[in-house]
């Protein structure tokens, strides 16, 4: 069923002026709160990633009254805890070349010419203040013997812009935004609720005003009210079920936003990085991501033969193939992650790949350990040397990783204008939550990097702007709106409970992970994406007959928070086969086997799909709508990527 | 592979709690101790019964979600090892093994086995940090550290929170954690001038939560998944020393 809906252009509100000008000008033309006036104010920050975390303490320190929630039991072990390699900034401390221009073009050209302009360039600006503050607070970033900063290489750069604090420097900055949180949570002005989750958003006159979150410990269904909104509640990679990400991350804050009314923007777009550790036995419950700075020094290649099962250290150097490096000279094996993912998978396809399954290429660290010394490599990549070897029960430092892609990341999320505010007035969405600036595909060293930039210095600025506009008017929670939203709530709770069917959440949830990964992974094409979304809706349908949810709603019950989860999951994986069906062109992550270079690579049509998707819930059983907002490039023409 | 489980089950917080037995069959040696539990979790659904509470998030060790004491120890036998991490090829087939919450009393049962850490969040908000709004920092390098600073500094702000330190104190100390968290400051020059205040609340916080005192003993280090040295130990009460000679700031 669908429903007939004028397509809208949307508007992202972006400031007028040069690319260079445009974030100072629209400072410089925002309305203000007044410092006696930001105490008077309520703001929800839901989740405490490096996003969360960064924008309740900024917002705090403004004056502002913070309420900022997480599903974990401490703020602190948000997912950004796990990014491993680093943090781009262009400092050029290394005196390389870089500038603010050369990360926005590295950025826009990453991303397959599928982000914004000025989206991408203020980040780029923001970049060296987002160091500045890290090392203000005390994170430990990786330094040389002068005392000054050290930096390393990233894939889709030809400069060293990377700041790292060894293998941890997700874990190191998230730490740094959590005490910036802590000291506010001390202040008084942060109220921290962690064990929540948000289950809806409280929409009133058009404009988000409050959330429902059940407490995870007590299962109570509880109602908060604010004057402005912020999600911060990460990606959606584990609707693969198999993911890199934590096994707690999901999509449920944002896509019931979206069925709120916020709009979602390029579903699609996800990122599959080239180098995990492979799938290897059933009940596996996650991939664990190696970080790409080992392809700083790792080299990845198959054996030239089919099916060769000698252990790799036998396979003499004429007889091996070292793909990435052959087929892009410029890059080597620091080309962008979906041109080495999909590189990985060709090889494989074609029945080069090692290990068990035949799905995993070599990552091979025996000439850099010749050429630098093992203390060198261990110093460097230590601790994922050893992650390695205790997760496969093999030593790196003598024979090669085996790796093979998995999802990572989503430059998907949902549509926000250039002052991050969504298509409900009142709601933002912040870091790998909005869709906003890496196109259709993410560098590495680039998701800490936006998060931040959003929460300490976005954030900040654009809010007071909408605040200014919308004075407190004292909004309470009895206000029928949340009565509303809770009965919703707690009716989806007790239809879970009610089903007691055959099958675990758990089996659905791989169940649907299955069709993702074969039909909207690394490749797509129409017929797979048709079956995929009629696979989800089967598998949908009979979720809500046949799930078997144990225990009670009154208690903490960790299968019925994943069941509510699960539940959007299998509309949301229906939406990204859409969107993947709908976008007739490959660009970035997104990979079209209908269209492709005679070499092989993405095709762009950039006269057709030069434009974000933005996607409008229409109601249950009715089809969404996709709007489009134009891409213009003003200063950066597009071109095909080459990385050779 | 199979195995044989003992399993603290405790319904909530004021609840008496109890050890059950499980058993666990066709276990890959590669998988991971967490993911062991997954599949007796669903085999428990699947027989109408109810699961095995337990937190973890990341499953990759870094998250500080996880924290089981497996057969007496926290986060089991290995050493720098988490409960996400450990491998059940470390455990011989047929093996019994005991599995019990982090048990202290600043760190309350809230159901089987997840615990309330909160205490570890309110010992930072009294002083693990530097006070530093966002928008103020001077250049990041204005101030050269040596890299030995920084890499000592490191090795104590690799603390996960987990909480592993205090199940495996006979006195459930939080020392350790507290320490790293005062060295970690204390060693850069970013934190010294709050060092003072910062080392008197949080030491207050630690003792007002409910924590022992720390008397050496060294389980804290041996069970500590990140290698965190008891070094910080000595650094904290060198810090606490100093602050209070230099006269109360608090």
């Amino acid at each position: 069923m669908s429903v007939m809906t004028q397509t809208v252009v949307l508007d992202a509100k972006i400031p007028p002026g040069p690319l260079e000008d445009k974030w100072d000008n629209h400072k410089a033309s925002v309305k203000l709160v007044s410092p006696a006036n930001k105490r008077k104010y309520t703001i929800i920050v839901v989740g405490t990633g490096l996003a969360g975390a960064s924008a309740a303490a900024s917002l705090a320190e403004l004056g502002y009254n913070v309420l900022n929630f997480c599903i974990q039991d401490s703020p602190r072990r948000a997912h950004s805890v796990a990014a491993q390699g680093g943090i781009n900034a262009a400092k050029n401390y290394q005196n390389d070349g870089d500038s603010v221009f050369r990360l926005f073009y590295d950025t826009i050209k990453g991303g397959d010419y599928r982000a914004r302009e000025a989206n991408v360039y203020r980040l780029a600006q923001l970049s060296v203040q987002i160091i500045d503050q890290a090392v203000a607070q005390g994170v430990p970033f990786a330094r040389e013997y002068g005392g000054l900063l050290a930096n390393r290489s990233f894939g889709g750069a030809q400069v060293s812009r990377t700041f790292y604090a060894r293998g941890q420097t997700g874990q190191q900055l998230l730490l740094g935004a959590y005490s910036a949180l802590m000291r506010q949570v001390d202040a008084g002005r942060v109220k921290l609720f962690p064990r929540r989750e948000m289950l809806d958003l409280v929409v009133i006159d058009g404009r988000a005003r409050g959330i429902i979150c059940r407490n995870l410990v007590t299962g109570e269904i509880e109602a908060y009210a604010a004057d402005a909104v912020c999600l911060a509640t990460g990606g959606y990679s584990t609707v693969y079920f198999l993911s890199t990400n934590a096994v707690n991350s999901n999509a449920t804050a944002i896509w019931r936003a979206y069925k709120k009314g916020a709009m979602f923007a390029n579903p699609c777009f996800t990122q599959i990085h080239p180098t995990c550790l492979p799938e290897s036995y059933q009940g596996q419950s996650k991939l664990t991501l190696m970080s790409e700075s080992l392809r700083n020094d790792g080299r990845v290649w198959v054996p030239k033969k089919k099916g060769d099962t000698r252990p790799p250290n036998e396979i003499p150097e004429d007889e091996r193939d070292y793909f990435l490096e052959r087929r892009y000279p410029a890059f080597g094996n620091l080309v962008p992650r979906d041109i080495a993912s999909r590189a990985a998978k060709a090889v494989c396809d074609a029945g080069y790949g090692v290990g068990a399954t035949g799905r995993a290429v070599y990552l091979d660290f025996s000439d850099a350990i010749k050429r630098l010394g093992v203390d060198v490599i261990r110093e460097r990549y230590g601790n994922l040397f050893a992650m390695y070897h205790e997760i496969t029960g093999e030593d790196p430092y003598k024979v090669p990783m085996r790796i093979y892609p998995a999802p990572h990341y989503t430059m998907g999320g949902l549509w926000v204008d250039y002052n991050l505010m969504t298509t409900i007035p009142g709601l933002y969405a912040l870091g790998e939550a909005n869709f906003s600036d890496h196109g259709a595909n993410r560098l590495g060293a680039s998701a800490l990097m936006q998060g931040l930039a959003d929460g300490y210095f976005i954030i900040p600025v654009t809010i007071g702007d909408f605040l200014a506009e919308h004075r407190p008017d004292g909004l309470k929670t009895d206000h029928p709106a949340f009565k509303e939203a809770i009965r919703n709530v707690e009716d989806q709770i007790k239809r879970l409970l009610s089903i007691n069917g055959k099958r675990t959440v758990r089996e659905y949830w791989w169940e649907l992970g299955r069709i993702m990964w074969d039909y909207v992974g690394m490749s797509r094409n129409a017929e797979g994406l048709k079956k995929a979304i009629s696979d989800i809706r089967a598998l949908r349908e009979e979720y809500w007959k046949n799930v078997r949810v144990p225990g009670s709603a009154e208690d903490l019950n960790k299968s019925l928070e994943l069941a509510g989860r699960v539940a959007d999951f299998l509309e949301l994986g229906e939406l990204m086969a859409m969107d993947a069906l709908d976008r007739e062109e490959s660009c970035g992550g997104h990979f079209r086997e209908e269209y492709q270079t005679p070499d092989g690579e993405a095709l762009r049509r950039d006269d057709l799909f030069c434009h974000v998707s933005v996607w409008e819930y229409k109601g249950e059983g009715n089809d969404p709508v996709r709007h489009k907002e134009p891409l213009v490039f003003e200063v950066v023409k597009p071109s095909q990527r080459s990385y050779k | 592979m199979k195995y044989h489980l003992r399993i603290w089950r405790q319904a909530g917080p004021d609840k008496p709690g109890r050890f059950e037995d499980y058993t666990v069959d066709n276990i890959e040696p590669d998988m991971s101790f967490l993911e062991m539990l997954d599949i007796l979790n669903e085999q428990l659904i699947k027989e109408g019964k109810e699961p095995i509470a337990f937190d973890s998030d990341c499953r990759e060790g870094i998250c500080g979600m996880c924290g089981l004491v497996i057969n007496g120890m926290a986060h089991g036998p290995r050493r720098l090892t988490t409960t996400c991490e450990l491998r059940m090829r470390h455990f011989p087939d047929g093996a019994t093994i005991t599995v019990e919450p982090f048990r202290a009393e600043a760190f309350p049962i809230i159901k089987d086995l997840v615990v309330d850490r909160s205490a570890l969040d309110r010992i930072i908000a009294a002083g693990g940090y530097i006070s530093v709004n966002t928008g103020s920092a001077p250049d990041a390098n204005a101030i050269p550290i040596p890299k030995h600073i920084a890499e000592e500094a490191m090795d104590a702000a690799a603390c996960i929170g987990c909480g592993a330190c205090v199940a495996a104190c006979p006195n459930a100390s939080a020392a350790l954690f507290t320490a790293a968290k005062i060295s970690h400051l204390a060693l850069l020059p970013q934190g010294h001038p709050e060092r003072e205040r910062r080392v008197q609340r949080m030491v207050a916080q630690m003792d007002l939560e409910g924590f022992g005192n720390c008397s050496n003993h060294g389980e804290c280090e041996a069970a500590c998944p990140k290698g965190i040295s008891i070094l910080n130990i000595a650094r904290m009460r060198r810090e606490f020393l100093r602050a209070q000679v230099r006269g109360p700031v608090v």
